[in-house]
């Protein structure tokens, strides 16, 4: 059964096309990744499914339902989450406050102490301003926020950006764990061969199109990637 | 300039309702990026309805539903008809559009009751002393402190205790990640909406008791020193535009209170000279917290 599926995807901004077309899958318990160039269309992609880009074309489903047109909130509390680039935290608020809002697209009653467990730096600064957390500690925390709502689908936008080769790893292992979860994860990121180690599949964007798709038994063959990368 | 204690309970109490006034811009500018100009309007209609149920025969009390009935038909019409469909719009097109409504709001109050306006006498009581320990002080100064207190601390609550005020503080700081997020834009915006239209209303209550005498410009004067007192606390976050709008009016108060009588014209002039100093050392508000934005 498909989580997510996209179904010849078209953005466009104005008169420039973003996204060309774009068609792919996301399972339960998958990771796929989504790589390319600066401009390929990948935050447009994750933005679309959002309902915060312009769709002029093709079909966005949810568990097969349709999610276009769709506002943000309504998207978000169809069971999609966002962990948006820049992490985009709410700095003057508490961490626990942070967390507190993502139980506002959470379908079923609970609280934030299940994603407490998951990360344990979030719980023991959860009294502080999230402001004053580190860049790591606030990636962990967005990524905590996304989860709290229980969401079928996690959309990332490069959550390793800024982040030192170590907290790389955590964040990393963060999503090997969240897809043992059974939650489907669309991952955009800028580190290659690292994501297409962890995804089940990779896509390589370029100029709003599909260009190739990668197995994790492709990540350490450098020149198939420069290749893909910079075809 | 002499300072009584009369003086002072009117500064407070005048602070007080400012800092209501202040917080319900705020709210709407917090969630919409929106300066409603059409706020003093709004706590006109509200005055009227205290003023025309006065004529009317009515108890004072039924005056006071009236005002909250209309203030809050009013602000709930407002952003059914106008916030709602324009915001998408760039905000200058919002700005415009309350401007348009204040005028047609004092336009109707013009055509409707006329220009010398309308006297809510059932309020008169409030305006009469009380002796407390040999100082007497008017009654409505001190309902004014009391209701102005037990507000600001109930919206202290609502905003940090319950998650319909955690959203809308999260709406004022990023409104599209708290729409990512799953919160409801409708649900934030027509609260604050709601929320500042009752403090219109309890404004308009407090401001009919310490002034009767309600004409279409009534709140006119008020409202455009809030806004300066807004922007002088900080636009951007309920407190800060709190403490703005308190600071403004007793201000306001202290000095309205203290300048003799043929210097009382100069007040406006030093309260708007204060806020333009304190602006030019703070340009983000004087309670606002990090640095100012850069604007070229």
């Amino acid at each position: 059964m498909t989580a997510l599926a996209l179904d010849g995807l078209r953005v466009r901004y104005g008169a420039v096309d973003a996204v060309r077309g774009l068609s792919l899958e996301v399972r339960p318990g998958e990771i796929v990744g989504l790589i390319g160039p600066n401009g390929a269309g990948k935050s447009s992609t994750l933005n679309a499914v959002m309902g915060s880009a312009p769709v002029v074309g093709g079909e966005i489903r949810l568990g097969g339902a349709s999610l276009r047109g769709r506002r943000p909130e309504d998207v978000a509390r169809a069971g999609i989450a966002l962990v948006p680039e820049g992490r985009r935290i709410f700095a003057e608020l508490s961490v626990e406050e942070n967390l507190r809002l993502g139980l506002a697209a959470r379908r079923t009653p609970g609280g934030i102490e299940s994603v407490l467990d998951f990360f344990p730096v979030v719980a023991e600064f959860r009294h502080r301003p999230a402001g004053a957390l580190s860049g790591g500690q606030q990636q962990q925390l967005a990524i905590a926020r996304a989860l709290v709502a229980e969401p079928d689908v996690l959309l990332l936008d490069e959550p390793s950006l800024g982040l030192a080769p170590r907290l790389v790893d955590v964040v990393f292992d963060a999503l090997a764990a969240i897809r043992e979860r059974g939650v489907a994860v669309l991952l955009v990121e800028q580190r290659a061969q690292r994501t297409v180690a962890l995804a089940d599949r990779t896509h390589v964007l370029s100029n709003g199109e599909l260009r190739l798709t990668l197995g994790p038994e492709d990540a350490d063959d450098t020149e198939k990637l420069v290749a893909a990368y910079f075809a | 300039m002499t300072v009584t204690w009369q003086t002072l309970a009117d500064a407070l109490s005048l602070g007080g309702i400012y800092a209501l006034m202040a917080v319900g811009i705020g709210l709407v500018f917090g969630v919409l990026r929106l300066v409603n100009f059409a706020y003093g309007q709004l706590i006109m209609a509200g005055a009227y309805a205290i003023a025309y149920a006065s004529v009317w025969g009515w108890p004072s009390w039924a005056g006071i539903l009236l005002c909250f009935g209309v203030v809050l038909a009013l602000s709930v019409l407002l952003d059914r008809l106008v916030f709602r469909p324009l915001r998408t719009h760039s905000p200058a097109v919002m700005l415009v559009a309350t401007f348009a409504i204040a005028f047609l709001l004092q336009s109707i109050a013009v055509l409707s009751f006329g220009q010398l306006g309308t006297v809510a006498s059932t309020l008169g009581p409030l305006n009469q002393p009380w002796d407390i320990g040999g100082v007497e002080i008017r009654k409505i100064a001190i309902v004014s402190i009391v209701i102005a207190a037990v507000c600001l601390a109930l919206l202290q609550l609502l905003l940090t205790r319950t998650s319909v005020g955690l959203q809308m503080r999260a709406a004022a700081m990023d409104f599209r990640t708290a729409r990512m997020l799953g919160v409801r834009a409708n649900r934030v915006i027509g609260g604050a909406v709601l929320i500042s239209g009752l403090l219109a209303a309890i404004s308009a209550f407090m401001l009919t008791a310490r002034n009767p005498q309600v004409t279409p410009i009534f709140a006119l004067d008020d409202t455009i020193i809030v806004l300066a007192g807004v922007v002088l606390g900080g636009l951007n976050r309920p407190i800060p535009a709190t403490l703005g709008g308190f600071t403004i009016g007793f201000a306001s108060g202290i000095l309205g209170g203290g300048l003799p009588t043929n210097q009382s014209q100069y007040l406006p002039t030093f309260l708007f000279g204060a806020v333009i100093l304190v602006l030019l050392v703070r340009p983000n508000g004087l309670f606002a917290r990090g640095g100012s934005e850069e604007r070229l």
